[in-house]
């Protein structure tokens, strides 16, 4: 393609020619910003912007109408949250089980089943297409279907558990069981992710530390408890991010399943669906904003303490 | 390396458990759908039924559903399209002029609880009184769709080598010009695999629908939301409901399995 006599990196804006007219020699001398203003500008208005309307709204005692006045307060509304054992701590012990727990069996499962699918076998392709349906189908639908399984009076569950001699589980309905069930449901969703991203970590892993060790009588636990979890830990770590931030936001399923507040009991009421609920079925603006707040600095701090162990991992290779 | 028969053996129980464990609810989800509610009150018509389209005739006539499958896929495609346009240039420049503070800037979207953004959407736009409007909905699915498309191409022109555009530049075209004949062309499966996964997301998201869409404006996940709040459910208008809108984005998951998979692993492996 390029001339023989042609520098292998030609000079900036080598290549326009004199012709050229002069507005698109100054946006090709500025393409680095031109290419990434509009959409740094949209990040800004509607995220940066909004963020700090959300500082100062935790600052007020905004409430009621969004149009109605508020007034500075602040501290007020932190020591209120931080101090609200009815609702603000429940929910947060909420949230680190539910992600807690959905997290580690996610990883565990999906680690299971990424290495049953690592090595070629024949069906693979149909295999490959069940795991991908639950993580494309929307999460609300998703609830809803649980929902029919899960009813106490009519759902398959409860059914299933009668042919094996097990009485009725009261599921989403019950007080003590509705977490359990709908970090069920989130498993059952979310999974697969986790399966798709070890598996393409897996499958760029080389052949020669698992042979290696296969010559030196290496059993298959040993193989992977020794050399390819530690190849494949840097993924792990990405699968336990991504997922750990998604399941920290987790609404869709729980408002899904139990609606406001998080059913009559607040069984299911995590950081997120309060926050929703403050907003938007009670109108507190002033004192959601500062359960977000606090809650953007629960996952800003969990990201930094991965980050960085995922970057201790890289050093050490 | 070659497995043992044991394991062989061992690996197709095993994923025949977790093929069926993914399966069956949907396939009862669907086969709910085809049911009378009281055939799906009666357990012994648990899979031998006679099958009818009456719930699916509730759901597109009466629910006005017909209405919210044209929201949901406007709202999806208007927000994936805008998303490309400003999405695919800054990803190009940030992968070539190495803009990772800029990049991390776009990426802290993915981050943020939704709810955060939405008390503040909320009071300006019910204060411009565009609540309830499109605009604001297109608006708030590309937050989730930018991120993820600024994601994905960012990767992908990662891995694109850039002698193909320095040859074009010796051939006499400028760098725009290089980007929008050489580099978009070579791009098309990165642009398909970002537009798919962004048209996903945002056909599936509720929260953003929930607070600032309005009758008209309606996506199907609020819809089906809706449906429900009475004081009996309608089981079988609900899985019908339920399959309008999951079962368009699992036949399309089926055709591109492979762009989906490749986005949603998109720089998990890289160091």
């Amino acid at each position: 393609m390029s001339a023989v006599t042609a520098p292998s990196r030609p000079p900036r804006g080598a290549g326009v020619m004199p012709d050229t007219p002069g507005w698109a020699r100054w946006a090709n001398d500025h393409r680095k910003w031109l290419f990434a203003a509009p959409a740094m500008a949209f990040v800004a208005a509607l995220i940066i912007f909004p963020l700090a309307w959300t500082v100062y709204l935790s600052l007020t005692d905004s409430s009621g109408s969004v149009r109605a006045e508020s007034e500075f307060i602040g501290l007020r509304n932190y020591l209120d949250v931080l101090s609200d054992t009815a609702r603000f701590w429940p929910a947060v012990g909420r949230t680190a089980a539910f992600t807690g727990v959905a997290l580690l069996v996610e990883v565990v499962l999906g680690m299971a089943i990424a290495l049953l699918l690592w090595r070629p076998f024949r069906g693979e392709r149909w295999v490959r297409v069940a795991i991908l349906l639950p993580l494309v189908a929307t999460p609300v639908a998703v609830g809803m279907m649980w929902r029919l399984i899960f009813d106490p009076n009519i759902g398959m569950a409860n059914q299933v558990l009668g042919w094996v001699g097990i009485g009725p589980q009261p599921w989403l309905a019950g007080q003590h069981t509705a977490l359990p069930t709908t970090i069920f449901i989130d498993i059952w969703q979310w999974t697969p992710m986790v399966v798709l991203i070890l598996l393409a970590g897996l499958t760029s892993l080389s052949d020669e530390p698992q042979e290696a060790a296969m010559i030196d009588g290496a059993s298959a636990w040993q193989r992977f408890r020794h050399v390819t979890l530690p190849l494949l830990m840097p993924t792990v770590i990405v699968a336990v991010l991504l997922r750990g931030i998604d399941a920290l936001k987790t609404f869709d399923i729980l408002y899904a399943t139990k609606g406001r507040g998080g059913g009559s009991f607040h069984e299911v009421e995590t950081l997120n669906v309060y926050a929703y609920g403050l907003s938007f079925d009670y109108n507190e603006y002033g004192l959601s904003s500062t359960v977000l707040i606090l809650f953007f600095l629960i996952i800003i701090g969990l990201m930094w303490v991965l980050t960085a162990r995922r970057k201790k991992e890289e050093a050490a290779r | 390396m070659r497995a043992s028969a044991g394991f062989r053996v061992f690996r197709a129980v095993a994923l025949v458990v977790v093929v069926l464990s993914l399966l069956l609810p949907l396939i009862w989800m669907v086969a709910a759908s085809f049911k009378t509610n009281v055939d799906i009150y009666d357990s012994s018509k648990a899979l031998v039924f006679t099958p009818t389209l009456g719930n699916y005739e509730t759901v597109l006539q009466q629910a006005n559903y017909l209405q919210f499958i044209f929201n949901s896929l406007w709202v999806a495609f208007a927000a994936t399209v805008l998303s490309l346009l400003l999405g695919v240039p800054a990803a190009y420049s940030m992968s070539r002029f190495n803009m990772r503070k800029s990049a991390l800037v776009v990426l802290m979207a993915r981050v943020i609880p939704g709810v955060s953004l939405l008390v503040p959407w909320y009071y300006v736009f019910s204060n411009l009184r565009m609540v309830g409007g499109f605009t604001v909905l297109i608006l708030s699915h590309m937050f989730v769709s930018l991120p993820l498309i600024v994601y994905i191409m960012m990767g992908f022109f990662d891995g694109l080598p850039d002698e193909l555009e320095e040859a074009a530049l010796v051939d006499g075209l400028t760098n725009i010009g290089a980007f929008r004949r050489i580099t978009l062309p070579l791009s098309v499966p990165g642009i398909a695999t970002a537009g798919i996964l962004s048209f996903i997301f945002s056909w599936n998201n509720f929260m953003f629908a929930l607070v600032l869409s309005g009758a008209d404006t309606k996506t199907l996940p609020v819809a089906i939301f809706d449906f429900v709040g009475y004081a009996s459910i309608d089981w079988g208008g609900l899985m019908a409901a339920t399959t309008v809108v999951t079962l368009p984005i699992m036949v399309i998951a089926l055709f591109v399995q492979k762009y989906i998979v490749s986005g949603l692993t998109a720089g998990a492996t890289k160091g």
